[in-house]
């Protein structure tokens, strides 16, 4: 059954782990990985993606509607589980997108399977530590007030407004639930693994890192580094974005995003 | 029933709480002065030594980062304790250990303080307030799971006695355990644990730990001792769990007179009044399960965070079971009441001294607690009382 963005759900066990998995769209396979808010088909550039890709896009562990096994805590294991899942959807080789902490996510799985993405496009995302020992690297989200996190992530704050009272009791405690996860996953160390930055040079497709203009936790400096580690990739920046900028300029998202996805081989755009 | 005195060794000297976000975590160190500090340690320890001289037993916890409580490392203050006291026993509630990456070492600790003491040590564990999250860089995830295993390995450890052994947890992993020295009482010093929910309370039982709950007033301890209860009798421990397994900590002021009183009253209620927290370190991701989080984000955050306000008052911390403050016979009626609402309970955790409260009324409020109402305590709730209710237990 699909909804009015065209994506239906279903429930797929890999490693024993039962999965939530929105699939939807016509075209070219895309794997679409979340961010700390987890994965829902309502935001209009889910509908923009589906009108050009078939959209696969889990719910991971601890996210939305799947499980979280007591043996699982960091992203690299959950980038093992998405291998599985590559093979389970027989993605020989597919296009990766991912947000934030699907980001990071995305960038483990290229990793370790470079030959298997074919363009790899990282929104905002966190995983790397580039920066010196006495200054995060990504503000402590977790130990400032809800009203400044929502300025560092958004560009216009009421974008990112939510009202509690009109959620249900079952909405609430799956944005309960995230967080935790995200908590679960990012504590320690802080939104990064150690070993990434020793594997990013691995990554063999074409990457284009997006930014948004007003991304107040991941930073210019952060992405930039951060590209200058995987062998082929540039930086797009999104004006009047924040952390999200899918949410807030889905047009322009998409449209960056395309361009990439279907021109040329190297991430420039042109061979 | 015994009695304990119970001080959190808090800095009081703080600018006034408009000036600053949060009394725990982030306020910043420059405003503790070290010759003040010192001295208020010379102060508290001196406060349980006349305790000890009344025939009260000693108390101690442990938080991080915060002006309540300034005993970031309770078993080095623990170990002070052992030297300068002769009968009393020392409890410690207690080691934070979902937040300590090393069992083995809090084991070590332990049995540090028990060969110290000689076999005073009543060792504590708590898994610790949601503000000790971002202090001790702990994951607010899964801290119930740390602590079971925890809490599993420290007994192991100290009842092992044939060479090293070795674990390979979930969480905790050590391959040549043999640690020495070894307790001095045998099998080992009792174990406590606090929990204020009943769930936490169940497992506690099902062990035959004394539970111990803070502050949780007449109706929220009643259902964490029902539980311990049922805990107790599911994990076939017997029907009868005397109250010297149950313990509850109040703030406690006994005055000379109701005046007296009076003053001593509104100077601890500083406990409930000054712990200005933000919602980020009282809430952390995962502290609490997601339904129950669901609750606080519309606005439900429970008693415990309710009856902690700047605006509560001494009337209304007494009614709801946080504080017994009055004349001896006053306190005397207030512990009683609370006893038979809550089913019974064996130890007193006496809260004595808070804030701005001096060292001349600390004192003298120990003195009238153990000379003009413990007695009586004592004699009417002997330890071996079976707790419970006489109703409940004949409809059974």
């Amino acid at each position: 059954m699909s909804d009015a963005s065209g994506m239906a759900r279903e429930t797929i066990t890999l490693a024993g782990i039962e999965i939530e998995l929105h699939e939807g769209g016509s075209g070219p396979p895309l794997l679409f990985l979340h961010g700390a808010s987890g994965f829902t088909s309502d935001p209009p550039y889910v509908r923009l993606l589906a009108q050009r890709r078939r959209v696969i896009a889990p719910s991971h562990p601890g996210f939305g509607a799947s499980g979280l096994p007591l043996w699982l805590d960091t992203i690299d294991d959950i980038a093992h589980l998405y291998l599985e899942l590559m093979d389970r959807r027989g993605l020989a080789r597919v296009d990766v997108v991912g947000t934030s902490l699907g980001g990071w996510l995305a960038a483990e799985i290229a990793t370790k399977v470079p030959e298997r993405i074919g363009k790899l496009v990282l929104v905002g995302p966190v995983g790397v530590k580039l920066g010196p020992p006495d200054k995060l690297d990504i503000p402590d989200v977790f130990a400032m007030a809800q009203d400044k996190v929502m300025r560092l992530i958004y560009h216009d704050v009421d974008k990112g407004k939510v009202d509690f009272s009109k959620m249900t009791d079952a909405q609430l405690t799956v944005f309960a639930r995230n967080r935790e996860t995200t908590a679960l996953l990012t504590w320690e160390p802080w939104m990064h693994n150690p070993k990434l930055r020793h594997r990013l040079h691995r990554i063999a497709s074409p990457t284009l890192f997006i930014r948004g203009a007003s991304d107040g936790l991941v930073s210019a400096d952060y992405v930039d580094g951060y590209a200058r580690l995987i062998p082929n990739a540039r930086v797009t920046t999104i004006a009047e974005a924040g952390h999200a900028p899918q949410v807030e300029q889905p047009e322009e998202f998409a449209r960056a995003l395309f361009a990439f996805l279907d021109g040329g081989a190297q991430a420039g755009g042109t061979r | 029933m015994r009695a304990w005195h119970f001080s959190e060794t808090a800095y009081p000297y703080l600018p006034p709480s408009e000036e600053y976000e949060s009394i725990r975590v982030s306020l910043p160190n420059r405003i503790y002065d070290p010759r003040k500090g010192a001295a208020l340690y010379d102060r508290y320890i001196d406060e349980w030594q006349i305790a000890e001289e009344e025939g009260v037993e000693i108390m101690l916890n442990e938080h991080h980062q915060t002006a309540t409580c300034v005993d970031p490392a309770a078993p080095l203050l623990l170990a002070a304790l052992a030297r300068v006291t002769k009968k009393a026993r020392l409890l410690i509630l207690g080691n934070p250990i979902a937040n300590r990456r090393q069992p083995v070492r809090v084991a070590e600790e332990m049995a540090m303080v028990d060969m110290l003491s000689h076999g005073r040590l009543e060792a504590g564990f708590v898994r610790g307030v949601p503000y000790e999250i971002s202090a001790g860089n702990s994951n607010p995830v899964r801290m119930n799971e740390r602590f079971a295993e925890a809490l599993d390995l420290i007994v192991k450890v100290w009842t092992s006695h044939d060479g090293p052994f070795s674990h390979e947890g979930r969480f905790f992993h050590h391959r040549q355990i043999n640690i020495w020295p070894r307790p001095y009482q045998q099998p080992h010093p009792p174990v406590w644990v606090s929990t204020t929910t009943p769930a936490g309370a169940q497992r506690v039982g099902a062990k035959g730990f004394v539970q111990a709950t803070f502050l949780t007033g007449y109706d929220g301890t009643r259902r964490v001792y029902d539980s311990y209860r049922q805990g107790w009798r599911e994990a076939g421990r017997g029907e009868d769990v005397p109250i010297d397994r149950l313990a509850y900590a109040a703030l406690v002021y006994v005055g000379d007179n109701e005046a007296d009183a009076r003053v001593g009253a509104e100077k601890i209620l500083w406990y409930i009044r000054a712990n200005k927290v933000p919602p980020h370190f009282a809430f952390p991701p995962g502290y609490a399960p997601p339904a129950a989080f669901a609750k606080i984000m519309r606005g439900d955050v429970g008693d415990q965070h309710r009856n902690f306000s700047a605006q509560a008052t001494v009337e209304g911390t007494i009614n709801a079971g946080l504080m017994m403050a009055g004349t001896p016979d006053q306190v005397y009626a207030q512990i009683r009441k609370m006893y038979d609402h809550v089913g019974g309970f064996g130890h007193l955790l006496i809260m004595g001294q808070a804030g701005h409260l001096e060292h001349d009324e600390t004192v003298r409020s120990i003195r009238n607690f153990a000379r003009h109402v413990y007695p009586r305590l004592k004699a009417e709730m002997p330890d071996a009382t079976v707790s419970g209710f006489a109703s409940a237990a004949a409809a059974e």
